[in-house]
């Protein structure tokens, strides 16, 4: 970090260090099919998906087994060819019971690949791209698993201007983006064209944080001579990967506050999505599978794995060699805003981008010391809230004042709770907060 | 002479002003039915909110108007009721105590946990961490944001911290309702003694290995119940109150412990407990 | 998996940098480390003494509180040790101990613990324990001693273990103050004694380089805001200058102002408090900026030679309205963004 620094970046934010050693130069490398596997009808956010197929049913790889519910809705597709068991509440990561289909994969298919989508994209409209990627189950893999169709429908009135491709990955310890950019950037520069039509857009720009310096060089030898690209290599920090701050990073525009970046003519889309898209349009795969960064001091044997949707979160670990025996905490993507897991017999999800396994040495549970009001939680938001003052609210339950102090636009990155030296809890204390104050708009608006 | 002058001029100042507060008190006084301050001087002071309206005064004006009966105050008592009904001459109104009542008996004593839970003592920032790390996705997390919701002190947490509601204190006004992140408290008639006390949705003897009292689905208080006051749903037997029979006949027949009978005296009392059963006839919705 | 785990469930973040609260008192304490050696050298066994007793009765007042409360352990944060410390930084060295006790007593008990303990007071715990002894011992807080070396460390300076209450026996050998003299003779302290410290003083306010060394380290390790003391400074060079400009005979010069009196101890260890200093970085400037005005005030208009003290316990009063007055835009502020649009029009 530095003072002569020129790279661009966004203001404020914190240096967790990357820990991306483990996995950075490891290639991505194909899991097997597991005996049976789990796709819970809502792994993105918004209204579940339909279930298509009814128990019994056969399915081939690749076909559609549920359509979306709704606009903000994805399909789901069937990651393997096998049989339908069951369609009932399975165990999802988010700690809940959720509606899933259960497919137990017929051991004697070769698993050739059903094809149903066609590939002449260039005569399809902008409209029917849209539903495309819709039905082709697309979300955004970077963690939030946001339906993408929905970032990409622009309301009417409102035009894009460039197309940001996050490749940014601030995640500590996660590479699954870095892998993919690394070794299926064709799929990449695919994917941002049938964007480009889409949005019509025409300048594109691919963030990339400089501890990715591979990725950088290969992305820059192959931007497509007539693509009006720009790989902007950025200061390596904490949180760039928000969408808002790579906006900031990258072209110095602010999103305003309760807005969306199409407001400022940018639509922002994670690099392992587009790469996803371009992949579908090239060779009619749906999001059937994704790249995962099994990682951390807890996996005997780091790897990047390329998984199927659905496939239990002990297979995978097994895949990878096993845990350790002194591990106590399993995430569900990465050390700053993952979510930890009671149960192994989760299923990977969409947006799973990491599994962190981390042992009793990097638990960090801490005395809590009062607020001393040092301001370096101030000093580090990106949102430039005053968590300090948050913080205090929280404690006394004033929920109603917290708004005042903007805790709405809290993007719950973890870096007030990561600097504090008191150790409290702030992000925890806030995500309560928010969730509690929307109960009671919601409440508000119903009555 | 001076002394006079001082007198003569702040008398002369007193005279003016009570005469300028008088002629407000006439000018600017706002006609208002005078029995709401009696009304309102027989209600609890408690604005606790659960007749629906923001406090007691509003309410008091409610009951003056004739839009609300007095039955709708939960927190006053009996003749206290009685006593409004009989000043405004009106009926005293459905006056069912209500209570609050928590769908779960899993304590710490017979259910487990799966993981361990580390930070905010509080349900609703435990709910958010991947659900809390209890075995079963429905049981209470026993942190107490209930205890914390209650203004009368009619909830506390017991040795299991599992909530205990004291029925004399709860006035059902509903803010435990609000604050549980599990949905596992709801308000109910203080006569409807007969309880399904678990909230677990899966069925079979499976899940008696992450709570000892959960409900497994057998089906036998639905088959067993008279008539049909209790059906099962959604691998739940649901008590239809419209039938509803004060017996303890249904939670003598649970295996498990999860349909209990809320005593006014003896408190919460279960059956003896049978061997656990699966009959998986049961398991739909209408008994055979 | 067959070996059964017992995983743990905690929030996000699973990062945490090492640095905690009792750590950040630490690297405090150790920053004063060097005026607290200057005072050994030039005040001697007195010096030493008075600190003891301060930081000895720091931590026994704390503890018992948290005994008689039921309050947890709080001794370990190293906030009471840091109060006891810096009172004494800002005793004159002729004191007796009891005095010190008393007043390290007040510091912590009305200043801090009555206020819901480290975090939650509204004045500077040292400052409040020192305006009480101010207050309640005129005379002895302001006898000062001409200051030694370390040759003389075993020269008794006062009648350090007079009983409670009892008019002090041996007058100790007085002078002033470069600022009484400023004030009340008109007589310019050198600038070198000034800066290395050979004037007389309150123990830990006489060498400004030394306490600059331990300010400097502080800022840049981030345990000070910095813009609290480069406002007070700008502030104090701005004023005074001005005054000076204005009448070079009566006012002194802006370095005799930075560099006399508790100034230097007030900006860098007392003003910079985060606890009692406002929340915000405009805040911070504002709140620096008045410090140093008030200071300027009260030393060439008011009846004190010294200002610090008060002008410090005056603006601590006043963060609370600095924190609600000076609210940083966040990002994406609405307000902002209707500036920027009615700028682009």
């Amino acid at each position: 970090m530095g003072l002569f620094n020129t790279l661009p970046t966004f203001q404020r934010g914190i240096h967790p260090g990357d820990f991306k050693d483990l996995t950075r130069h490891l290639p991505i490398e194909r899991m097997p099919f597991s005996a049976e596997l789990t796709i819970p009808l809502s792994q993105h956010l918004g209204a579940p998906s339909k279930p298509r197929v009814k128990v019994g049913d056969t399915v081939q790889r690749g076909q559609l087994i549920a359509e979306p519910g709704g606009f903000v809705s994805i399909g789901q597709h069937a990651p393997v060819t096998g049989t339908v068991t069951a369609i009932e509440p399975r165990p999802h990561p988010t700690g809940r019971m959720v509606e899933s289909i259960i497919i137990a994969t017929d051991p004697f298919s070769p698993q050739t690949f059903y094809n149903e989508h066609p590939m002449d994209w260039e005569a399809l409209s902008p409209r029917e791209l849209i539903s495309l990627i819709q039905h082709g189950g697309f979300v955004g893999l970077g963690g939030a698993a946001f339906p993408t169709h929905v970032k990409l429908s622009v309301p009417e009135g409102k035009h894009a201007r460039f197309l940001i491709v996050n490749g940014v990955e601030c995640e500590p310890y996660l590479t699954s983006d870095h892998r993919v950019m690394l070794e299926e950037y064709d799929d990449l520069f695919y994917g941002i064209r049938i964007l480009q039509k889409i949005l019509d857009v025409r300048q594109v720009y691919i963030g990339v944080e400089n501890n990715k310096e591979d990725a950088i060089e290969v992305l820059r030898n192959h931007v497509p001579d007539d693509m009006a690209c720009e790989v902007i290599a950025l200061e390596t920090k904490y949180p760039q990967g928000a969408e808002k701050m790579l906006i900031e990073a990258v072209l110095h525009r602010e999103v305003p506050s309760g807005k969306l970046p199409i407001d400022v003519e940018v639509v922002v889309n994670n690099s392992g999505t587009i790469t996803g898209i371009g992949h579908m349009f090239r060779f009619g795969q749906p999001l059937i599978e994704r790249v995962v960064t099994v990682t951390g001091p807890g996996i005997k044997r780091p790897a990047n794995v390329r998984v199927p949707i659905g496939t239990p979160l002990t297979e995978l670990l097994n895949f990878c060699g096993g845990i350790t025996d002194d591990t106590r905490q399993i995430l569900f993507g990465g050390p700053m805003m993952g979510a930890p897991q009671a149960r192994l017999d989760v299923p990977i999800l969409k947006g799973t981008s990491g599994i962190l396994c981390l042992t009793e040495n990097e638990i960090n549970v801490r005395e809590e010391y009062p607020c001393i009001r040092c301001l370096r939680c101030v000093d580090v938001c990106p949102v430039g809230l005053n968590p300090s003052r948050l913080g205090a609210l929280a404690k006394s339950r004033d929920y109603e004042h917290m708004l005042d102090f903007h805790v709405m636009d809290c993007v719950e990155c973890g870096s007030c709770s990561y600097i504090c030296p008191s150790n409290i809890p702030l992000v925890q204390r806030f995500r309560v907060a928010k969730g509690l104050l929307r109960e009671q708009q919601a409440r508000n608006k119903a009555s | 002479m001076l002394i006079l002058t001082a007198l003569g001029a702040l008398g002369g100042l007193t005279v003016v002003l009570a005469l300028l507060l008088i002629i407000a008190y006439k000018k600017l006084q706002v006609k208002e039915d005078p029995r709401i301050d009696i009304v309102e001087e027989m209600l609890p002071h408690a604005n606790c909110g659960a007749c629906g309206y923001p406090g007691c005064r509003p309410f008091a004006e409610a009951l003056v108007r004739e839009e609300a009966l007095p039955g709708k105050c939960t927190v006053s008592s009996d003749e206290g009721r009685q006593q409004i009904a009989a000043f405004l001459g009106v009926d005293v109104g459905a006056s069912e105590k209500q209570v609050a009542r928590l769908a779960c008996g899993g304590g710490i004593n017979v259910a487990r946990n799966r993981a361990r839970y580390q930070g905010l003592q509080s349900c609703e920032a435990a709910s958010l961490v991947s659900g809390g790390g209890k075995e079963c996705f429905w049981g209470c997390l026993g942190l107490g944001d209930c205890v914390d919701a209650c203004d009368f002190d009619a909830i506390k947490l017991n040795a299991f911290h599992l909530p205990v509601i004291n029925e004399d204190k709860c006035t059902a006004c509903g803010d435990c309702v609000v604050a549980c992140p599990k949905d596992l408290l709801s308000l109910h008639p203080v006569s409807h003694r007969l309880w399904i006390n678990c909230k677990n949705l899966e069925a079979g003897d499976e899940i008696l290995e992450e709570c000892k009292v959960a409900c497994t689905a057998c089906g036998r208080c639905a088959m067993d119940a008279p008539d049909q006051m209790i059906v099962m749903k959604e691998n739940l037997p649901v008590i239809d109150y419209r039938n509803y029979q004060d017996t303890t006949k249904p939670m003598e027949r649970c295996p498990t412990g999860a349909i209990v009978y809320l005593h006014p005296q003896k408190g919460k009392i279960t059956g003896p407990k049978a061997r656990p059963v699966i009959r998986t006839s049961a398991r739909t919705d209408a008994p055979t | 998996m067959e070996k059964k785990i017992e995983l743990l469930l905690s929030s996000s973040p699973f990062l945490k940098q090492q640095e905690d609260t009792p750590a950040v008192m630490r690297q405090v304490i150790y920053s004063l480390l060097p005026a607290a050696a200057g005072a050994l050298w030039f005040f001697g066994i007195s010096a030493l003494l008075i600190m003891l007793t301060a930081m000895l009765f720091a931590l026994l007042t704390e503890g018992v509180y948290n005994k008689l409360t039921g309050r947890a352990n709080t001794l370990r944060d190293g906030s009471a040790l840091l109060t006891g410390l810096l009172l004494a930084m800002t005793l004159p060295p002729g004191i007796p101990l009891w005095m010190v006790a008393l007043g390290t007593f007040f510091a912590i008990a009305i200043g801090k613990l009555i206020f819901g303990g480290l975090g939650s007071n509204i004045f500077n715990p040292a400052l409040v324990g020192r305006a009480f002894l101010q207050a309640s011992f005129p005379v002895t807080l302001t006898t000062w001693v001409a200051p030694g070396n370390g040759l003389s460390f075993m020269q008794w300076r006062s009648a350090a273990f007079t009983l409670p209450f009892v008019r002090e026996k041996v007058a100790a050998v007085s002078t002033a103050t470069p600022l009484s003299m400023m004030k009340f003779e008109g007589q310019l302290t050198p600038f070198k004694a000034l800066f290395l410290g050979n004037s007389a003083g309150s123990l830990g306010e006489t060498s400004a380089l030394l306490l600059l060394l331990g300010g400097i380290y502080m800022a840049a390790r981030h345990y000070i805001n910095w813009r609290i003391p480069t406002a007070l400074f700008a502030t104090v060079i701005v004023t005074a200058s001005a005054l000076h400009w204005l009448n070079p005979e009566t006012y002194a010069p802006f370095w005799f102002h930075l560099f006399s009196g508790g100034l230097m101890l007030g900006a860098l260890f007392m003003a910079t408090d985060p606890v009692t200093s406002p929340v915000t970085h405009r805040g911070c400037w504002l709140f620096g900026a008045g410090i140093g005005l008030l200071v300027v005030v009260i030393r060439t208009f008011g009846g004190l030679p010294e200002g610090v003290m008060y002008a410090i316990l005056l603006m601590n009063g006043v963060s609370p309205l600095l924190n609600r007055i000076a609210q940083p835009p966040i990002y994406g502020d609405p307000a902002k963004f209707k500036k920027n649009e009615a700028h682009n029009e």
